[in-house]
């Protein structure tokens, strides 16, 4: 199992469509990916699980990826969240 | 005639028949089913007809709004193919034996109530995408087509509420203006109409009653307002509000592109003020020659705890890297006791005006500050970015905000982050005392802004809060003037720029007088950077 945490800087939070972008981007892994702020998790390839989060600006959450490809998933998400949120 | 009032989304006047949007009414039913996997395969199949429907609909789209807008319709097929969704619908018919439009129907109240409930009136409206993409699979389950007939004439769109999908299908060459009896200015109908520049109006109520169908309307986009039959005098009150609006429309777009020129050849430059990074748009398409005052005040008025360095150099690059080149002058934090933001601890103050305010907070709590720099130093790489102080009342303030940006700069240096070394420095003309002083702050910094809302309310010594003392509050006091006058001399004797970023700039009674006091720039809210470009090129 692999983690990091980040600070996301999308001033709009993980409203629609970056939910959209991210839920793309974990559905082209095989290992499981969760996204989790403060209590809640929820399966980062599950649009509505995502958006309920409400991630807003501002507020930290940890990505956590386990399965058989987790070294290449964990290097890429962690690129893809400093990209996009 | 009929008067009804509700919410602008987007301005202009339209004249028209109203149509209602109808959709086929579907009783859902709960039924037993015996066979619940071809109950389940039934829904499927129903499922994988939507998604390409979406797909459909994204591709239309993409040409009629754009990509940034589309993409609300591959949300869509995302939200259908979610597994939560998709889990809630198998149960409900494999375990209470029911049929595929009841399970749909039930899950999607679960979908929509979870959204309703968030504490965010972003996500608050996401609870009509998830009742759109579910009606769009009982419209197939149920083989109903829902939808507009046939438009023969151009018309104003009525309805309760328009679905994203419902807007994008109609045929936009006939669609006049939009009129719903709910909906947010969040929405996505609100979001399409000013992306496509139609006039609409939401938030009509139930006054806005199907029996109106086929009769003849105005929709008044400023205001908020439709008037069904109107009487002869509103029609033609309308008729010629139209013929302005589209008039000063088709000038303003004559004059992008030009130059702020007087007759005589006196140039001056117009810039626009922003309070939040969703405003560059705005600033872009009214052709403004950069970013007068951009207010850092949202980054701190929208979050629960300050702002970090990161989440503001992101916001300061973004905005930098949009306006490309062109130049944008950030306001540093400018926050007193009237503003409420619970984590800054600021005590009640009883004149927060005078009080604890702005640069003084900066330069008695510096790790605020400091933050704040860093932030603005490293964005600067990005673009043409200026920084500007608030409520400056002496030199010392100067030496004082010029020792802490040395230190930050040697900070970055030290940690090998990269930062622009020279960043151009100014200050807020707002308080009489940087008036009197604004030789000596000339020599120190590369601009001077004038706040006019400020100055005049410390010059007059009137609370502009307090409507009982309207009478005696005059926009243009002499002695308000003679302010502006002497901090633009003052400047120009140190050969520095002086502008005003403040409500008193985009006063076209009063751009003659700046332009002869030979101010070098007025930055006014976007809408307003056209109109005064060609009130510029109407003086002498």
């Amino acid at each position: 199992m692999k983690e990091f945490k980040y600070v996301i800087t999308d001033p709009e939070g993980i409203h629609a469509r970056p939910a959209g972008i991210l839920v793309k981007q974990a559905a082209g892994y095989q290992s499981a990916v969760k996204i989790t702020k403060g209590e809640k998790s929820a399966d980062a390839k599950r649009i509505f699980g995502v958006m309920g989060l409400g991630v807003k600006t501002g507020e930290e959450v940890t990505i956590t990826v386990e399965g058989d490809d987790e070294d290449t998933a964990i290097t890429e998400l962690e690129a893809f969240f400093k990209e996009n949120l | 005639m009929i008067t009804i009032s509700g919410k602008s989304v987007f301005g202009g006047v339209s004249i028209g028949k109203l149509m209602f949007y109808k959709r086929n009414d579907k009783v859902i039913k709960r039924t037993h089913v015996d066979d619940v996997d071809a109950e389940w395969k039934r829904f499927q199949d129903a499922k994988d007809t939507a998604i390409s429907q979406l797909k459909g609909l994204y591709d239309k789209a993409i040409a009629d709004v754009g990509e940034a807008n589309a993409m609300i319709f591959e949300i869509h097929q995302m939200m259908l193919e979610d597994l939560d969704y998709l889990e809630s619908i198998e149960n409900i018919i494999r375990t209470q034996e029911v049929n595929a439009e009841f399970a749909v129907a039930t899950t999607a109240d679960n979908f929509a109530q979870m959204f309703a409930a968030m504490d965010d009136a972003y996500m608050q409206g996401r609870a009509a995408d998830v009742k759109d993409v579910s009606e769009r699979v009982l419209d197939i389950l149920c083989g109903v087509d829902s939808g507009m007939k046939e438009m023969r004439e151009p018309c104003i769109i009525a309805a309760d509420d328009l679905a994203p999908s419902e807007t994008v299908q109609l045929d936009k060459s006939k669609v006049l203006g939009f009129a719903t009896m709910y909906g947010s200015s969040n929405s996505h109908t609100a979001i399409l109409a000013r992306t496509m520049n139609i006039p609409a109006v939401i938030g009509l109520g139930e006054e806005l009653l199907a029996e109106y169908d086929g009769k003849i309307a105005v929709i008044d986009g400023f205001t908020g307002t439709i008037y069904i039959e109107p009487d002869e005098e509103t029609m033609k009150v309308m008729q010629e509000k139209r013929q302005k609006d589209l008039e000063q429309k088709a000038l303003l777009e004559q004059l992008k592109g030009k130059e702020n020129i007087t007759k005589s050849g006196q140039k001056i430059n117009v810039y626009a003020n922003i309070g939040n990074v969703s405003d560059v748009g705005a600033v872009l398409k009214n052709d403004a020659g950069g970013i007068g005052l951009f207010r850092s005040e949202f980054l701190y008025l929208e979050n629960t705890d300050f702002p970090t360095e990161e989440q503001q150099f992101s916001v300061y690059k973004q905005v930098a890297e949009n306006m490309a080149g062109k130049k944008v002058i950030i306001r540093t934090l400018d926050i007193g006791a009237d503003k409420q933001v619970d984590y800054f601890g600021l005590d009640k103050e009883e004149n927060p005006a005078l009080g604890y305010r702005a640069i003084r907070i900066c330069l008695t709590r510096p790790e605020i500050f400091k933050t704040q720099l860093r932030a603005l130093y490293r964005a600067a790489v990005y673009g043409n970015i200026s920084i500007m102080f608030p409520m400056i009342i002496s030199i010392e303030e100067i030496h004082k905000i010029k020792a802490i940006i040395a230190d930050v700069k040697e900070e970055l240096k030290k940690e090998g982050i990269p930062y622009r070394d020279e960043v151009e420095l100014g200050v807020m003309i707002e308080t009489p005392a940087s008036v009197m002083i604004s030789r000596e702050l000339a020599k120190e910094v590369d601009f001077f802004s004038v706040g006019t809302n400020d100055l005049t309310q410390y010059t007059l010594a009137i609370d502009r809060q307090n409507s009982k003392l309207d009478p005696f509050y005059d926009p243009h006091h002499p002695a308000v003037l003679a302010m502006i006058k002497m901090a633009a001399d003052n400047a120009h004797a140190e050969g520095k720029w002086i502008g005003i970023c403040g409500e008193l700039g985009a006063d076209l009674e009063l751009t003659e007088e700046f332009l002869k006091m030979g101010l070098d720039e007025l930055s006014v809210s976007p809408a307003m950077v056209l109109p005064l470009r060609k009130r510029i090129r109407d003086c002498e």
